[in-house]
């Protein structure tokens, strides 16, 4: 009976975690999904927008003494380093093959992962969790959960909910599904594309560097931590389908929780089959590998995604 | 002088223009005046620079402390960044040895790039001294008269913990490595005088950030004690996401090289009272030991690590051999036989060259702390091993 309450409440905890990993996820692909759907456009460069966000958000919080206040600098720190970025490196690259995109960003993610080197140093930053975010809650057994991590899901969830609210129920957001999906049409009904490009940049660069932000104070601030997190985002929304917001919710909760699951639960499920030693050695590759397999059974059976943006096959 | 690869180098003077100033000056003992070239390979790019940029700084306050001479000769250091890639390391080592004629190479960092510089080194005839990297295969078997370790065999900061466990009588203990190798040495080090259960071994993927799952089972778990081998980043988060799933307070946490001076302007407050093991400690209690750390820190701002002190004992080191020899190179046995005497006031004390060439000397559990003007060391708790050598040196040929 006891072992099965630990069960339950470690069960419990591995889920709360997976949702924060996915939301986290979710913050970053929903700007990928955007800029790859509607503009066409692969932004490599869309991880370092994470790892700008953090950085900014240490710097500021540390100036200001102060979260909220330093958050919000951080926000438009990024915000007006992101549509620098449209302006001088994005804008002509536009009409460009993909091949011109993937090259000229990915010089993006080395020149700015070793600026940040160059004016922070190599050594990590460390951001302080906000003082009234302290401390834990008990979960059952003994098992604290940190109530910052709450933080990060309840912040994840709400901006899910106003993304939501903005692409299905403004004009704006209007826009932004039908160049989606009727690209084209959109700009010959004489919508203005390049302005809607730009403010669907700005929106991506600022969430991704919010979740940098959120991150910070959990993990290190160090020069290439978007590097990681691009290839999970990348991952998402071909799961949930290209431009599909929706689709990134989809697909960064589904990959938060399988990461989460399988690197808790694979070796015990193995070690029903065979001995400790073993169980634990395949289950670290297995575990890593598995959201990959989930990308390919997706791609096989669904290559258009899970909840692909409506009119694009 | 010293010089860094790349940047703009003095030439040194050419042999016709030395000559000359002989001839001028009339004075003779040729090679007490030529400069006494050491090459130092440490890793200067990427996340792990911190730990580079530790050895080289060390390394270079020595020779600054000794006047930018040796044995009356002028000292040329001639700084290369590895890039943590081995074959690199190899060509740049290349270099060195067929175009620079270095007499010592001193590095590397870390332990797969000393084993591919060991037999390029070593074969040369020139001297290797390693102010870090100390694997098993040339402590045992492998071991060559040429090489010198001036660290500690890798094993034994691992084994420290072990044995402290098994002294306060920890009887159920949780590990988690990060999934490669040195991982598994470590963990394997750990239990080499542990004998208590081990609840479970946790391999996490090397590089990972987030912990939240492994800390939500160590927590189920309810061990007595923790020991954990997560270096750079992964340490970061490791002991940041512990102490803020409120285990710091219930759970011994044991590391190595998880929680010293190359992190803890990152971890700060987290990792206070957090244990490791190793051969020195910044409040080390002897003279030269606080003379370093001061001029360290008066030089590069940074509170010096075991990477620092073990760098600064190699050009100790260079240094006591060559004055020995009166500043000859030439003869490799005399000078070889020199650099085994170990004639030098370690920073840490009492240092003895093992038949391997790797060190004998104390070892301590050490414990974070945060010092009156804010910065973060380790400091010494207590002694766990006295005069230890590694396990190793049994199946060394050499005498």
């Amino acid at each position: 009976m006891v072992r099965c309450e630990v069960f339950m409440s470690l069960f419990a905890i591995q889920i709360l975690n997976g949702l924060q990993l996915g939301l986290l996820m979710f913050m970053v692909a929903a700007g990928l999904t955007l800029v790859f759907g509607v503009m066409d456009f692969i932004n490599l460069a869309h991880g370092v927008q994470y790892m700008i966000g953090a950085y900014l958000a240490a710097v500021m919080i540390a100036l200001t003494g102060h979260y909220v206040v330093g958050l919000v600098l951080a926000l438009i720190g990024v915000l007006l380093i992101g549509l620098l970025l449209e302006h001088v490196v994005f804008r002509p690259l536009y009409q460009r093959s993909h091949l011109d995109q993937v090259l000229a960003t990915f010089g993006l993610i080395l020149f700015l992962n070793q600026g940040v080197k160059m004016v922070f140093g190599a050594s990590p930053l460390s951001v302080p969790i906000p003082s009234w975010f302290e401390g834990a809650v008990l979960l059952g057994d003994g098992i604290l959960y940190p109530l910052y991590r709450f933080v990060i899901i309840a912040a994840g969830l709400i901006m899910a909910l106003l993304l939501w609210l903005g692409v299905e129920k403004t004009r704006i957001g209007m826009q932004v599904r039908a160049g989606a999906s009727h690209p084209d049409m959109l700009s010959a009904l004489g919508v203005d594309v390049r302005r809607l490009f730009m403010l669907i940049f700005a929106l991506g660069s600022v969430l991704a560097g919010f979740a940098g932000a959120l991150a910070a104070p959990i993990l290190s601030v160090e020069p290439g931590m978007g590097d990681q997190i691009l290839i999970l985002a990348f991952v998402v929304i071909v799961i949930g389908g290209i431009g599909s917001i929706r689709g990134a919710f989809a697909g960064a909760l589904l990959v938060g929780l399988i990461d989460t699951l399988a690197r808790s639960y694979m070796v015990d499920v193995l070690r029903l089959f065979t001995g400790a030693a073993a169980a634990r050695g395949i289950a670290n590759g297995l575990s890593s590998m598995f959201i990959y397999i989930l990308m390919a059974i997706v791609l096989f059976l669904r290559p258009q995604g899970l909840f692909p943006a409506r009119g694009r096959s | 002088m010293i010089t860094q690869r790349g940047a703009k180098k003095q030439r040194p003077i050419s042999a016709v223009q030395a000559s000359l100033a002989l001839l001028a000056f009339g004075i003779g003992g040729a090679q007490a005046q030529e400069p006494l070239k050491i090459g130092l390979v440490s890793v200067l790019s990427g996340p792990q620079a911190t730990l580079g940029q530790q050895v080289r700084d060390g390394f270079q306050l020595a020779i600054k402390d000794l006047g930018g001479k040796i044995a009356g000769r002028p000292v040329e250091v001639i700084v290369l960044d590895d890039e943590l890639k081995p074959d690199v390391a190899v060509s740049k080592v290349r270099g060195l040895l067929e175009k620079d004629k270095v007499d010592f190479v001193v590095g590397p960092v870390f332990s797969n790039i000393l084993q591919a510089i060991h037999k390029p080194v070593t074969e040369s005839g020139a001297f290797l001294i390693s102010p870090n990297a100390g694997t098993s295969n040339f402590a045992g078997k492998a071991c060559h008269e040429n090489f010198f370790v001036t660290s500690y065999q890798n094993d034994q900061p691992h084994e420290v913990l072990g044995k402290y466990a098994q002294d306060k009588g920890y009887k159920r203990a949780y590990l988690i490595a990060p999934n490669y190798q040195a991982g598994k040495d470590s963990l394997a080090g750990f239990k080499r005088h542990f004998t208590g259960e081990i609840v479970d071994e946790v391999y996490a993927p090397l590089g990972q950030l987030d912990y939240a799952s492994e800390l939500a089972k160590i927590a189920s778990a309810k061990p007595d004690v923790l020991f954990v081998f997560l270096p750079g980043g992964m340490g970061i988060n490791f002991v940041k996401q512990f102490r803020q799933a409120g285990l710091a307070d219930k759970l011994p946490f044991l590391s190595a090289f998880t929680v010293d001076e190359s992190v803890l302007p990152a971890q700060q407050d987290a990792a206070i009272g957090f244990r490791s093991g190793m051969s020195w400690a910044p409040n080390m209690n002897n003279p030269q030991s606080k003379a370093f750390v001061q001029n360290y820190e008066a030089n590069f701002n940074v509170v010096p690590g075991s990477y620092a002190m073990q760098a600064y004992d190699a050009g100790q080191l260079i240094n006591a051999a060559l004055t020995a020899t009166k500043g000859s190179t030439a003869d490799k046995a005399a000078l070889r036989a020199a650099l085994k005497k170990a004639d030098f006031v370690s920073l840490r004390g009492k240092f003895k060259f093992n038949t391997n060439g790797y060190p004998i000397q104390d070892f301590y559990v050490v414990k974070v702390a945060k010092r009156a003007d804010g910065k973060f060391q380790t400091e010494i708790e207590e002694k766990v091993f006295s005069d230890y050598g590694d396990t190793y040196a049994a199946e060394c040929p050499l005498k």
